[in-house]
C-alpha cells in the first residue's frame, strides 16, 4: 500500500481542486437552482 | 508601544535581508527579467512578473471602481439622512445603480483577481499559467465595467443593481456585466491552470497552502455564480435587444439570485483567506488545526451558495421544502464553517502571542497585539464586524419565520453592509497595506493616517450598519429616497437612526478617501523600497527569555480568551435570534 492511498478520504478530497470544483458545481446548482427552476416551472398558469 | 517598528523586514523568523549594492541590484533585476522572476525584498519569495502586473493593473482598477462607489454613497447617505435629503427620486435609483455595482462587483471581483493571482503564484512558487490569457480577462473585465459605468451615468440604466424584470435597462448594461463575468471567469481559469502546471511541476510539495486553498475556495464559488450570471444575463441582454421574449420575472429572480448572493460568497472565502495571511504576517500566527480550517473551507465550496434562496423567502411561487431545505438544513453548515474560521483565526493569533511569552491572564495578549500595524487592526475589525454584527443579522433574517418582518426593509442593507463593507471591504483595504509594498514596491506614505484609517471605516460602517438595522426593525423600507409617505406609521424615533445611517455613512466614506489618498499618494509618491525591506508596519514582540517562564501553560492549544470571546458571540447570537422571534410573535400572535 502506498503513501497517497493511506491518506484519509477527506485529506484526498481536500487535496482534489477538481473534485472539489465539480461537487461546489453541483451541490447548489441541483438544490438551488435546477430544484427551483423546476418549481417555477410547474406553477400553473393563470386562466386570466 | 507593544510592536516592533522600524526598518526590520516583515520575516515571521527574523532573518535580516541587507540592502545590495547598485551593480548587484542591476544584475539581479535583469537576471529576474530573463526569467519572469525576482526575489522579494521583504520575505525572500520568488515573485513571478507577469503575475506582479496583473496584481497591479487589477488592483489599481479595483480602487478606481472603489473610489467611484464611495462617491456615491455619501450621496446616499445624505439623501438617507432626513436632514438632508439630497437626491430627488430618479437621481438617487441612479446613484444607487452605480454605488451598487461599483462596490459590490467591480471594486470587489478586480480585487479578488489580484489575490488569486498572487496566492497561485507566489505562494506555491510557481509562474503565472499565460499572460495572454491575463490581458483577455483584464481587457473583457475593464471594458465590461466601462460600459456599465457609462450607461448608468447616460441614466439609461435606472435598475438597481438588481435590475429586476420587468424593468428594463439599455442593452450595454447587460452586455457589460456578461463581458465582466465571463472576464473574471478566465482569470478564474488561469488561476486553476496556474495550480495545476505548479502540482505538475512541483513547485510545491504536500498540499497547497491554507490561504491558497481559501483563495481556491473563492475560485469554485466563482465559478458557480459566474455560469448563474451567463444563464441570467444573456437571455436578458437578447430581450433588451428585442431579439426574444421577456423572460419570465420569477425564473429571473432565481438566476439572478445565483448571481446576486454567490458573489457575496466569494468575497466571505476570500476574506477568510486574507484573515489568515494578515494574522501570519503580523503576528507570525499558524493555523491551529489545518485539517479543520480547510474543512470549514470544503464546507464554504460544498453549501455556502444555496444562500440565495434567502431573496426568496416571500415568493409565493417557490415552495416551502425548497426554502427550508437551502434556507436552513444544508445552509447551516455554512455558517458552522464561518464559526470555525471565526474561532480558529483569533485562537491561532492568542495561541502565537502565548508562545511568544504574552501569556499574562485571560487577555493579557489582547494588549500586546500589533494594534497599530493597519493591516492586523483592518482584519480583526473586519473580523469583529463580520462575525458580531453581519454574521448574526445574516442567519436570523435568514430564517423563513423570521425574514417576513425584515423583508425589503433597511434591515438587509444593514445586514449586508457588514458583511461586505465592513467584512470584506475592511480585510481587502487590509492587505492592501502589504499588497502596495510589496508589489509596487513603494512604502506608504502619511504612516499615522494609514494607522488610524481603519479606525475611521470601521466606526462608520457599524454606526451605519446599527443605524439601517435599527431604522429597519421599525419597518422603513430599503430602496426609497425618503420616508415621508409612511413617516407617522415609523414613529419620531426614526429619524434619529436615519441621522446614524446618514453619519455613520459619512465616516465610513471619508475612511474610504482616506484610504484611496494613501494608496494613490503611496503608488505615486511614496520611497522606493527596491533592495531593501518594506518598511515595517509593526509585528508581535517576542519577548523570548522575559517571558519563557510563561510559555507552555495548557500546552500548544491554550486559549483561553478565545474562548470567552466566543462565548460572548455566542450569547449575543442567542439573544438577538430569539428577540427577533419575540418580535415575530408581536406581530403575529399565535392564539
Amino acid at each position: 500500500m502506498n503513501k497517497e492511498t493511506k491518506k484519509p478520504a477527506l485529506q484526498r478530497l481536500m487535496d482534489n481542486p477538481w473534485l472539489l470544483l465539480v461537487l461546489g458545481v453541483l451541490i447548489p446548482v441541483i438544490s438551488y437552482t435546477i430544484w427551483g427552476w423546476i418549481e417555477i416551472a410547474l406553477i400553473p398558469a393563470s386562466p386570466y | 508601544m507593544n510592536d516592533q517598528e522600524g526598518n526590520n523586514p516583515e520575516r515571521p523568523d527574523g532573518e535580516v535581508n541587507k540592502p545590495e549594492g547598485e551593480v548587484a541590484k542591476v544584475k539581479r533585476g535583469l537576471q529576474a527579467l530573463a526569467g519572469g522572476w525576482r526575489k522579494c525584498d521583504t520575505t525572500g519569495m520568488p515573485v513571478c512578473l507577469d503575475s506582479q502586473f496583473f496584481i497591479r493593473v487589477n488592483a489599481v482598477f479595483a480602487v478606481i471602481f472603489l473610489l467611484i462607489g464611495g462617491l456615491a454613497a455619501i450621496l446616499l447617505a445624505l439623501t438617507r439622512w432626513e436632514a438632508f435629503n439630497l437626491l430627488r427620486t430618479d437621481m438617487f435609483y441612479r446613484v444607487l445603480t452605480l454605488h451598487g455595482l461599483n462596490m459590490l462587483i467591480f471594486w470587489i471581483l478586480f480585487f479578488e483577481v489580484a489575490i488569486l493571482y498572487f496566492t497561485s503564484t507566489t505562494l506555491l512558487n510557481a509562474k503565472l499559467f499565460s499572460r495572454k490569457v491575463g490581458w483577455v480577462s483584464l481587457v473583457l473585465m475593464v471594458v465590461g465595467a466601462v460600459m456599465v459605468n457609462w450607461v448608468i451615468f447616460a441614466g439609461q440604466a435606472d435598475v438597481l443593481k438588481t435590475s429586476y424584470l420587468p424593468l428594463l435597462a439599455h442593452p450595454a448594461f447587460y452586455l457589460g456585466i456578461i463581458l465582466v463575468a465571463v472576464g473574471t471567469l478566465v482569470a478564474v481559469f488561469n488561476f486553476f491552470a496556474t495550480l495545476y502546471t505548479a502540482k505538475r511541476d512541483r513547485t510545491y510539495e504536500g498540499s497547497i497552502p491554507l490561504v491558497t486553498f481559501g483563495a481556491m475556495a473563492a475560485a469554485i464559488i466563482a465559478v458557480v455564480t459566474l455560469l448563474h450570471g451567463a444563464v441570467v444575463m444573456i437571455p436578458t441582454f437578447s430581450y433588451s435587444m428585442g431579439w426574444t421574449g421577456e423572460p419570465d420575472p420569477l425564473w429571473y429572480r432565481l438566476i439572478w439570485w445565483g448571481l446576486g448572493h454567490q458573489s457575496q460568497q466569494v468575497n466571505v472565502a476570500a476574506m477568510v483567506a486574507v484573515w489568515y495571511m494578515i494574522a501570519t504576517l503580523s503576528t507570525g500566527a499558524k493555523p491551529i488545526n489545518e485539517t479543520v480550517c480547510r474543512g470549514a473551507f470544503v464546507l464554504y465550496i460544498l453549501f455556502i451558495n444555496v444562500a440565495s434562496a434567502h431573496h426568496l423567502l416571500v415568493e409565493p411561487g417557490m415552495s416551502s421544502s425548497w426554502k427550508i431545505w437551502n434556507t436552513g438544513y444544508v445552509m447551516y453548515l455554512a455558517v458552522l464553517a464561518s464559526m470555525v474560521h471565526g474561532f480558529t483565526v483569533p485562537a491561532s493569533v492568542e495561541v502565537a502571542m502565548r508562545s511568544k511569552g504574552h501569556a499574562a491572564g485571560i487577555f493579557g495578549w489582547l494588549k500586546a497585539l500589533p494594534w497599530r500595524n493597519p493591516a492586523f487592526s483592518a482584519a480583526l475589525l473586519s473580523l469583529i464586524i463580520f462575525g458580531f454584527i453581519g454574521g448574526i443579522t445574516g442567519v436570523t433574517l435568514g430564517t423563513q419565520q423570521i425574514n417576513i418582518i425584515a423583508h425589503n426593509t433597511l434591515r438587509i442593507p444593514g445586514h449586508f453592509h457588514a458583511t461586505v463593507v465592513g467584512g470584506t471591504t475592511l480585510a481587502f483595504m487590509g492587505v492592501a497595506y502589504y499588497v502596495v509594498p510589496l508589489f509596487f514596491r513603494r512604502d506608504f506614505v502619511w504612516r499615522r493616517l494609514a494607522r488610524i484609517q481603519p479606525w475611521i471605516f470601521a466606526a462608520g460602517i457599524t454606526l451605519m450598519s446599527f443605524g439601517m438595522s435599527f431604522a429597519g426593525s421599525m419597518g422603513v423600507a430599503r430602496r426609497t429616497s425618503d420616508i415621508a409617505p409612511a413617516e407617522e406609521a415609523y414613529g419620531a424615533v426614526v429619524h434619529f437612526f436615519l441621522a446614524m445611517v446618514g453619519i455613520g455613512g459619512v465616516l465610513a466614506v471619508l475612511g474610504l478617501l482616506l484610504f484611496v489618498g494613501l494608496v494613490v499618494a503611496t503608488v505615486l509618491f511614496g520611497p522606493s523600497n527596491v533592495g531593501r525591506p518594506m518598511k515595517c508596519w509593526g509585528t508581535a514582540v517576542d519577548l523570548g527569555s522575559k517571558g519563557a517562564v510563561r510559555k507552555g501553560k495548557g500546552g500548544s492549544h491554550y486559549t483561553p480568551g478565545t474562548v470567552v470571546l466566543v462565548g460572548i458571540f455566542l450569547t449575543a447570537f442567542v439573544v438577538y435570534y430569539f428577540a427577533n422571534w419575540r418580535a415575530l410573535a408581536d406581530v403575529w400572535p399565535v392564539r
